[in-house]
């Protein structure tokens, strides 16, 4: 069992814990994943890490309320524990040489996208943040994204807070205008991830994408995270739990993953409203 | 008395009522089945079977002492070289071991072995209370990276001497291939957690939740205190047919599909875990693992499983005894048949259709057997202009699976071969001192009793060793 050490919900429907896993805190690097479980017989879900404490030995996790899972997960208080918390799995973000990076995230992938950001930082490297919400109510992280960037773009589809616009806009107008970056890093919905890339193409610069398929052991096991990379024009088969989960975003089929993405979607919303009920029902 | 020339059948579920539950399908036997197959053991002086079991159970011994009805005594020589009596009993190719080896199996059928070291060890976790014996410490620390056969055997066999052994699980729940693979009509789950929980008792410390080339390394383990390891992690990631059509939503691989049901418990109707129930799927591959993911797709609710095979029934992989059931539970065996594509749903005037890219079928094309190849199997060879297709919902590629590359990515000097397998001495001793390995880690998918034998080699060779120092 792993003991939650502190809980701060971030918005109505995106929670950050902090986990005790002092194991995991020790080797966690930024890009890197866990696999948790709730309770006993729960689902085994894959959550990159948002950030560590090696002191403390915990290891921070941000998510969205999506799921059965998740809405389970959301009902844990500080002081409760999991069932399981494994890791940290996957390869960590290829940070090293790089001076000049553009991060853009995508909601809840923001928190994902912050740890990278802050290890850039340390490094010593120029970094700019582009961060995009639905609106303002679900705006997370900004004050944590503006102390370790040089420049900071906020937008939101709305219009709610910041630029109005899709996160690729203020992507395009920046390399239109010349700037250069070693690379364009992005985390956050697959659709969000295409187009960045998408944009990236457009002036030749290269782009990671950090890729979340359908897991279940994420130790090079099941193989249910598969996707379909084009390397070279040959379609290659690549494990998101092993390979991954970064990829080179000129590659990653992202159509196929979105479609395998969708693969228990009836399923999952049908025990997601039975969980809501359930808890409902509680209170 | 004349010698019975047949073997005393092993009672079973009937094929059309197990092929809907989940229950064990062998029931087990009896004692008066017990004794009177015990009596057709001539206990002859060569004993071979005892040479055809990789651990070497003394096998006229213990059926011996079932002649006296002496369960427990059997159980304790059975148990003083193999860890896992009850796992073997059930998933030993017995056909190709001690019973392909049993001198009475000359003129007659061999003496039923693995059902009569079933009937003991059955006997054994439902009559013994004993605890098991603690041995004294003698103050050596080892690691056992996986807690599949190999590692629990290895595990097992160091406790009993003294070591303080610590079995690390990258999974929820101990038992490696035992938990996620093998279903619990083959192997009930409750007699894996039964086997832990006595190496347990034994003084074994069982980590699940950690993964050694991720959470630990190797080298750390040594940092720990650990003055050696044995690397039991089992095979890797799951092989694809690079055929056009596999990121369908359905295809699995056996891996997904098998863990899916057994460690996340979709069997059980756990509603934590949606696999794909129902409709008809096609099974890819021959092997014992296939005939497991073609029983389950049944038992989940399939109207209609095909296994989908190249080879002809002669060459298939699987243990006779798996397909003889599969074939009376009614899976429809596609022999001398290769996939060639699988077939997705499209709908070209709507691309938000929530069935786009599901499975519809599955293309294969026609097989003979031409000429033998290295291994003197018959190749099969595509019939030009066969082409058919199988309409199905879900396919399940069982194809074999390729070494995991946690553990060599991150432990320096170790040496594995060009198929990815760990490569070891004749003592399960790898390239890096004081580093074991044995079991699919190093030869890529096997058995169970043979990953169980390469865990004590292994066992044998670090106590030689350690006891040595």
């Amino acid at each position: 069992m792993y003991k939650i050490a502190s809980r701060k919900a971030l918005n109505s429907t995106v929670t950050q814990l902090e986990i005790e896993a002092p194991l995991v805190a020790k080797k966690a690097l930024p890009g890197q994943f866990i696999i948790l479980r709730v309770d006993e017989d729960g689902e085994r879900i894959p959550l990159t890490v948002a950030g560590t404490n090696k002191e403390a030995g915990t290891v921070k996790i941000i998510f969205q309320i999506v799921g059965a899972t998740t809405e389970k997960l959301n009902h844990k208080m500080e002081g409760d524990y999991i069932q399981d918390f494994v890791g940290p799995l996957g390869k960590a973000t290829e940070l090293e040489g790089l001076k000049n990076v553009c991060i853009v995230g995508g909601g809840v992938g923001c928190a994902i996208a912050l740890p990278i950001a802050e290890a850039l930082h340390e490094m010593g490297a120029n970094v700019t943040s582009i961060v995009g919400f639905r609106n303002k109510d679900i705006l997370i992280l900004e004050d944590e994204f503006k102390a370790c960037s040089n420049e900071l773009v906020v937008t939101t589809d709305d219009g709610s807070y910041g630029e109005k616009a899709n996160v690729t806009v203020p992507l395009r107008r920046m390399l239109e205008a010349g700037k250069q970056f070693d690379t364009v890093i992005t985390i956050g919905p697959l659709i969000m991830m295409k187009f960045v890339v998408a944009t990236c193409k457009d002036f030749n610069t290269p782009c990671v994408v950090s890729m979340n398929p359908i897991m279940i052991d994420g130790t090079g096991m099941c193989g249910g995270c598969r996707l379909s990379l084009n390397v070279d024009g040959k379609k290659v088969t690549k494990f998101a739990c092993v390979d991954g989960p970064d990829f080179n975003g000129y590659e990653v089929d992202f159509d196929e993953a979105m479609s395998r993405g969708r693969m228990y979607f009836d399923y999952e919303r049908k025990k997601h409203e039975e969980a809501c009920n359930l808890f409902k029902e509680a209170k | 008395m004349a010698i019975d020339p047949i073997k005393h059948e092993m009672p079973t579920q009937e094929p059309l009522v197990r092929a809907h539950n989940f229950d064990e399908v062998a029931l087990g036997y009896d004692e008066e089945t017990a004794l009177a197959e015990a009596s057709r053991c001539l206990n002859c002086v060569n004993k071979p079977c005892v040479q055809g079991c990789p651990v070497n159970v003394r096998i006229p011994e213990f059926i011996a002492k079932i002649k006296e009805k002496d369960y427990e005594g059997a159980y304790q020589v059975i148990n003083s070289t193999s860890s896992l009596p009850a796992v073997c009993g059930r998933v030993c190719p017995q056909e190709n071991q001690c019973e392909g080896k049993c001198t009475l199996g000359i003129k007659f059928q061999p003496v039923g072995i693995g059902r009569l070291e079933r009937f003991v060890a059955d006997y054994h976790n439902a009559n013994s209370t004993a605890a098991p014996v603690v041995p004294e410490s003698n103050g050596h620390k080892v690691a056992v990276v996986g807690s599949g056969p190999s590692g629990l055997t290895c595990a097992g066999d160091l406790a009993k001497k003294g070591y303080k052994v610590s079995v690390f699980e990258a999974l929820h729940t101990a038992g490696g291939v035992l938990v996620y693979g093998i279903p619990e009509f083959r192997l009930p789950k409750a007699i894996v957690a039964k086997e832990v929980e006595t190496l347990k008792a034994l003084g074994v410390d069982v980590e699940t939740n950690v993964v050694i080339g991720k959470t630990l390394t190797i080298d750390e383990l040594f940092e720990m205190g650990y003055e050696a390891v044995f690397v039991g992690s089992g095979a890797g990631l799951p092989n694809f047919m690079h055929i056009p059509g596999e990121e369908f939503k359905g295809v699995y691989s056996a891996n997904e599909f098998l863990t899916r049901s057994n460690l996340m418990k979709a069997f059980r109707d756990n509603p934590e875990t949606p696999i794909m129930k129902g409709g008809k799927v096609a099974i890819v591959g021959g092997g014992n693992v296939a005939m497991d993911a073609a029983r389950t797709a049944l038992r989940l609710g399939a109207e209609h499983v095909y296994v989908v095979y190249r080879r002809s029934m002669e060459e298939l992989p699987a243990r006779k005894e798996e397909v003889e059931h599969a074939i009376e539970e009614g899976i429809d065996f596609q022999l001398l048949n290769n996939p060639v594509e699988i077939l997705g749903y499209n709908n070209p005037e709507d691309p938000r259709d929530p069935k786009n890219g599901f499975v519809t079928g599955i293309k294969c094309i026609k097989m003979e057997l031409g000429e033998p190849d290295e291994k003197g199997r018959r190749r099969p060879m595509p019939v030009e202009g066969s082409e058919f297709t199988l309409d199905v919902d879900a396919v399940v590629m069982s194809i074999g699976t390729s070494p995991n590359p946690l553990i060599k990515d991150t432990t320096p000097g170790l040496e594995i071969n060009n198929r990815g397998g760990i490569i070891v001495n004749e003592d399960g001793l790898t390239s890096r001192a004081n580093v074991y390995a044995g079991g699919d880690a190093v030869t890529g998918a096997a058995t169970v009793i043979s990953a169980m034998g390469a865990g004590k080699v292994a066992a044998k060779a670090i106590d030689e060793y350690l006891s040595s120092k």
